[in-house]
């Protein structure tokens, strides 16, 4: 999460659902929260009852917009204009809080003087290489500093950060020096090059009159919303944001969530109670897949994957990848310590702490790479653990080509989902694009147990770990993924046992000893939790990452979740009910980091750490003790005092002042302006989606020139978009979502009863105005194209879905919820089908949140007839392979 | 048959005093050291329409699932209560303002009424789109009105239960909490509870004949537990406590809603004075009771047979003494 990480430090949500009861107003865009977070919803709810205004910001009025006091439809992929133009409301009518601005984020530090903004540059930053498509971030940079990323693309700074401390090294100085280290700061914030200046020139033409014409919101609605923010927003009140996949499914997504930031940042509603912004996962433990990550560019804890830079060696990735303030400087004893907790006796100082047994990157390796590897042939296995591509993933059609062309599969689920059955009743095999017996693709599916046949954790969307015990034990041949992966790797070492060959050392060196237990040989799933807590060189489990060494003497394996396991207790499993603890109720769960509820909360407190108000204490400094005290556990030194200004030298944690919030990041300041570590931009703009009905408005640029457009070949074909020729043959825009009802791509809800029942069909909603545009029919059918597919689903015509007026058009936009496929109890078309493959430069994310597509009555063809309709379309339109590939 | 009525506790042991609403029905059942009355309160004005409250509903009474098929009335394909639907969410899209809102629709070009054909009523097939009902007067309300119903219905467990009156096998009882709940081991399918119930929530299932409907969880409650549908909602707009908490606490949330402007808030089935000596489940909501699908003013259907069984009787008699009359007359 780059959005939250690059701004504040961290990459999960700053604060907790619970704390949602506390916020004067609450801004709900980019997330369905009652659909899709019901239980959550509560606290929304709660907030209401306390006289909060709930403000849903979507295309579509939904169960959340009903809750809702004000529902303001937009087009979608257009959030990052309406955020800048609330953005430009609160710099030009001075709304912003001054003291909080100036104190606590990097608004006063003076800029590069290489620096040239969009405004300049008609939509790109300084520093953007046409060739690669990538920006090279030098002139992003503070006047006589050079700071790192707290998270996001920190290996952006490698080069210049060996030049930078091999010189350091040669000099005998050991470190930066103060006057290289320090931005210059204007704290008037006048200076033409301070961030606060910047930023005011960036926003100053998103205007009400531009938010109307871009995202079709009426004038009066949006100065209605900016009124509800400033007005909720201050010493006394404080205003929420919560997003979740609306927002970062976009080729500029990581970007959107930079424009909440920026603006929480301005209002002061960072790290107090009621505040900040809520990150809702897509399900239960999302949070803790990128915190211990299914990622292919992390390692646990955020530390990044090292890339294949000649002779790297711990030292120079270390040095590349580090801080020279806030905590990340301790970068090198997380990274030692995870390497001792997986490789232990063999990770010695001398061979590096097996440094050299992690892979390393060689450029983009996510799912969607992926997929393009297995067609040309490179990758030839694939194992599918609770994910369900077929249906689920961008461009379904792609997904399924790619596992035809596998030697083997594995499909780990409770049920036989698209993703294992696509060789014999897929839609390619209905129309005849692929045989079954010309499917060279060997097939394994193993059951996978549920959540309550197995031990274990979740790590849920406010980075809180729950821990639940088995109840009972899986049926049949149905086993954990802990079961499965444990005993895969013994079976793995087994047979490699006595090679000498090196390549098999980074298996036979780790650590693979964990206690089993019962018939089936369960691993203990609290041995894994200990581990990964840490211990010390006695074996002795650590309470806090701030005991790990970087010598080697303890071992980590993922330093935010030390003190999960603090004192040998599964800190985790601690249920102590809310009615019996304060409203922080930290005595429930464990939260990462430190177990901490709200982050940054330091920034409750005024700069000589007293409350801001009353009414939004948090945590203060204690005079009498000399410490800082309060409802949650200070994210911040215990000790330091709000007075206390460290020596021009220091490093690491010790270079942060009394005034320096945000203790992850590089400066301890928010980031309105990303210095570095995003790959499209320092200041969130928008830009229209890779399709779009309409031209941007704003810039010569149109989309995102950093974004990443996966090859068009035969099955991934783009739209023209805005004005282009041929982009009129979809002519409407259309977002895809989910249900309360069904989870997913379906795997976990379409083949049970009770749920199937609720939502029995695939459907897609449209207004009253394109039914009668269009000729569909309440409860009929209707056929969905764009140029990767066609797809039928039933029609329900609703006035939840209204046009809206976009530069003088009218634009219709249909709704698709994604959850359905071929197997199960109920069954439809994949929205997938339609979806592309372009995708956010930062995180690798689809844009499924934002296409275009025609819509017409009636089923769709079957057959092969369905390809011709789809290719008629295609020349209608005019589209070839560089169709939408420009930059 | 006329046995059966008489015995119905209800009947012998005070309706006269039970439809003046004067009296606990679990006492009028016989339960002599019974706890307080446990009801619902369903306060619609917080749905948020997740359905949580009908799966867990079915989850833990172990119901059948009951068809698979979309409706096209908005977001509720469940339709109805049933033998195999205790809870059901209703969705009413409303061409209607909630106080306060701003519902940043427009459908100012087309005439979404005369596309929804008529209202709530119209059959989702003959409706031209989510049957839409009208704003107040029947008139189109301003363009940008829309509102979004949500409303979890269930078994009112009523003071004086019709089901309960006219079961012939003592199969629907009264518990100890006062609420209604039929013994699946002793119903024999006779069925007559089905029209009885002035709310059409009791249902034969196809393929045992047996009545079902809503126990209140008493499997649950007599363990100090709360329904299942209650433990699952999760913003508490179905409330489980001691009916009379409940009904003060409806009491204050109207009260509320109408401070903040919402005119149309208002309880259904609170008044001990009303059809059914008022119900132990009983609901907030935001429009007339008829916009959900619930009668406006129900009366229990057997409110009338004691008159009814004292007028079969005097007609018995007369008809009697009319035969005397006739044979003595003959014989005169």
């Amino acid at each position: 999460m780059p959005g939250l990480g690059t701004s504040f430090g961290r990459g999960g949500a700053t604060t907790y659902q619970q704390d949602l009861q506390n916020s004067d107003c609450i801004v709900i865009e980019g997330s369905n929260m009652a659909e899709c977070h019901p239980v959550g919803f509560q606290w929304v709810m709660e907030a209401k009852a306390r006289g909060a205004t709930v403000i849903h910001v979507d295309p579509r009025y939904t169960r959340t917009s009903a809750l809702a006091d004000i529902h303001v439809p937009l087009r979608v992929g257009t959030d990052i204009a309406f955020l800048g133009g609330i953005i430009n409301h609160v710099l030009q009518n001075e709304k912003y809080f001054r003291e909080y601005v100036v104190n606590y984020t990097n608004a006063p530090n003076i800029l590069r003087e290489g620096f040239q903004d969009t405004e300049d540059l008609d939509g790109v930053f300084s520093g953007f290489d046409r060739e690669g498509r990538t920006y090279s971030t030098g002139s992003w940079q503070y006047e006589g500093a050079q700071v790192q990323a707290a998270s996001g693309k920190r290996d952006q700074q490698y080069e210049k950060l060996q030049e930078k401390h091999s010189r350091g090294e040669s000099a005998g100085s050991g470190g930066p020096s103060g006057a290289e280290g320090r931005p210059q700061r204007d704290e008037t914030l006048q200076h033409p090059r301070c961030v606060f200046q910047v930023l005011k020139k960036h926003y100053a033409r998103y205007t009400p009159e531009m938010v109307e014409q871009i995202c079709g919101i009426p004038q009066e609605l949006f100065l209605k919303v900016c009124r509800a923010l400033v007005d909720n927003s201050g010493r006394d009140r404080t205003s929420e944001f919560v997003y979740a996949v609306g927002w970062t499914q976009h080729t500029v997504g990581v970007q959107y969530i930079r424009a909440a930031a920026v603006l929480q940042l301005l209002l002061g509603n960072m790290g107090r109670p009621g505040g900040g912004i809520m990150a809702l996962r897509g399900h239960a433990s999302i949070q803790g897949s990128t915190d211990i990550p299914t990622l292919f560019n992390i390692l646990p804890g955020y530390i990044p994957m090292p890339h294949a830079h000649a002779d790297e060696d711990l030292d120079s990735f270390i040095e590349g990848e580090r801080a020279d303030k806030g905590f990340w400087t301790e970068m090198r004893a997380y990274t030692v310590s995870l390497l001792k907790a997986w490789y232990g006796a063999a990770a010695t100082p001398e061979n590096d702490f097996c440094f050299g047994h992690l892979p390393r990157l060689t450029g983009s390796h996510s799912t969607y790479e992926t997929v393009h590897a297995q067609r040309e042939g490179t990758c030839t296995g694939y194992f599918l653990l609770g994910e369900n591509p077929a249906v689920g993933s961008a461009n379904a059609a792609m997904q399924r080509l790619g596992m035809a062309n596998l030697d083997w599969l594995v499909v780990r689920d409770f049920s036989l989902i698209e993703s294992a059955t696509w060789w014999k009743d897929g839609p390619e095999i209905e129309s005849g694009e692929l045989r079954t017996e010309d499917i060279g693709t060997e097939v394994f599916f193993l059951p996978a147990a549920a959540h309550t046949e197995k031990d274990g954790s979740f790590t849920n969307t406010q980075r809180m770990l729950q821990y639940h015990h088995q109840a009972v034990e899986p049926p049949g041949d149905a086993r954990s993924e802990l079961w499965f992966m444990f005993h895969l790797g013994r079976i793995v070492r087994e047979k490699l046992a006595g090679s000498t060959d090196p390549r098999d050392r980074p298996i036979l060196d780790l650590t693979w000893d964990y206690p089993t237990k019962g018939r089936i040989a369960e691993p203990e799933a609290e041995a894994v939790l200990a581990e990964i807590n840490g211990y010390d060189g006695e074996g002795r489990p650590l309470a806090s990452y701030e005991q790990l060494e970087e010598d080697g003497s303890t071992a980590c394996g993922c330093w935010i979740y030390c003190g999960v396991y603090a004192d040998g207790i599964n800190q985790a499993d601690r249920r102590k009910p809310a009615k019996e603890q304060d409203w922080v109720a930290n005595q429930w769960g464990w939260a990462w980091p430190a177990n901490r509820r709200v982050l940054y909360n330091r920034a409750s407190a005024d700069p000589d750490g007293k409350p801001w108000s009353e009414r939004k204490a948090l945590v203060w400094w204690d005079e009498d003790s000399a410490t800082w005290t309060g409802h949650d556990i200070p994210d911040f030194d215990a000790h330091m005092s709000p007075w206390h200004r460290p020596p021009e030298d220091a490093t690491g944690g010790e270079a942060l002042s009394g005034v320096d919030p945000f203790i992850m990041q590089s400066d301890g300041k928010g980031w309105l302006f990303a210095v570095a570590g995003l790959a499209d931009g320092p200041l969130p703009t928008h830009y229209e989606p890779q399709e779009s009905p309409f031209d941007n408005l704003l810039y010569g640029q149109q989309r995102n020139p950093a974004r990443q457009v996966l090859p068009p070949g035969d099955h991934n074909r783009y739209h023209p978009t805005g004005s282009a020729p041929g982009s009129d043959v979809f002519p409407f825009a259309v977002t895809t979502y989910r249900l309360t009802e069904h989870h997913t791509a379906g795997g976990m809800s379409r083949g049970l009863p009770y749920l199937a029942e609720l939502q029995p069909e695939m459907f897609c909603e449209v207004s009253p105005e394109l039914a009668r545009l269009r000729g569909l029919e309440h409860l009929g059918w209707a056929t969905v194209v764009t140029a990767r597919a066609a797809i039928e689903a039933r029609v329900l015509v609703t006035e939840r879905m209204t046009p809206l007026t976009v530069q003088g058009r009218t634009l219709h936009q249909v709704g698709l919820p994604y959850h359905w496929g071929g197997n199960g109890l109920t069954t439809g078309d994949a929205a997938n089908e339609l979806s592309h493959q372009s995708l956010d430069p930062n995180v690798h994310i689809q844009e499924v949140k934002a296409l275009t597509c025609d819509i017409r009555p009636g089923r769709r063809p079957r057959g092969p007839a369905r390809g011709a309709l789809v290719r008629e379309y295609q020349e209608r339109a005019g589209i070839t392979e560089q169709t939408g590939t420009e930059i | 048959m006329t046995r059966v009525f008489l015995d119905a506790p209800v009947l012998r042991t005070g309706l006269d005093r039970a439809l003046r609403g004067d009296a606990d029905p679990a006492t009028l059942s016989g339960h002599a050291d019974h706890p307080p009355r446990m009801g619902f309160f369903t306060d619609t004005s917080v749905c948020i329409g997740c359905k949580a409250c009908e799966v867990a509903c079915k989850e833990w009474n172990a119901i059948p699932e009951d068809g698979i098929a979309l409706t096209g009335m908005s977001y509720d394909n469940t339709a109805g209560l049933g033998a195999d639907t205790w809870r059901h969410v209703a969705f009413i899209e409303q061409r209607k303002p909630l106080a306060g809102q701003e519902p940043g629709v427009d459908h100012s070009s087309v005439n979404v009424l005369d596309m929804a054909a008529a209202g709530s009523g119209t059959a989702p097939q003959a409706a031209a789109m989510t049957p839409t009902t009208a704003g107040p007067d029947g008139a189109p309300a301003g363009t940008g009105d829309l509102r979004w119903l949500m409303a979890s219905d269930v078994c009112k467990h009523c003071t004086h239960a019709a089901c309960l009156d006219v079961c012939p096998t003592g199969s629907l009882v009264r518990t100890e909490f006062g609420t209604v709940i039929v013994q699946e081991d002793i119903c024999n399918g006779c069925g007559y509870c089905i029209p009885a119930c002035p709310y059409g929530v009791i249902d034969q299932r196809k393929d045992d004949g047996r009545a079902w409907k809503c126990t209140l969880c008493y499997d649950r409650t007599s363990v100090g537990q709360e329904p299942a549908c209650a433990k699952a909602c999760p913003t508490d707009s179905i409330q489980y406590g001691v009916l009379d908490e409940l009904r003060d606490r409806a009491a204050e949330r109207v009260e509320r809603l109408h401070g903040q402007g919402v005119a149309d808030a208002r309880l259904y089935g609170h008044d001990p004075d009303d059809g059914v000596g008022g119900d132990g489940a009983f609901f907030l909501l935001l429009d007339a009771p008829e916009v959900y699908g619930l009668p406006p003013d129900p009366v229990v259907t057997t409110r009338d047979l004691p008159d009814m069984w004292r007028h079969v009787g005097l007609a018995a008699l007369s008809l009697a003494g009319m035969v005397v009359g006739a044979l003595v007359g003959r014989r005169g």
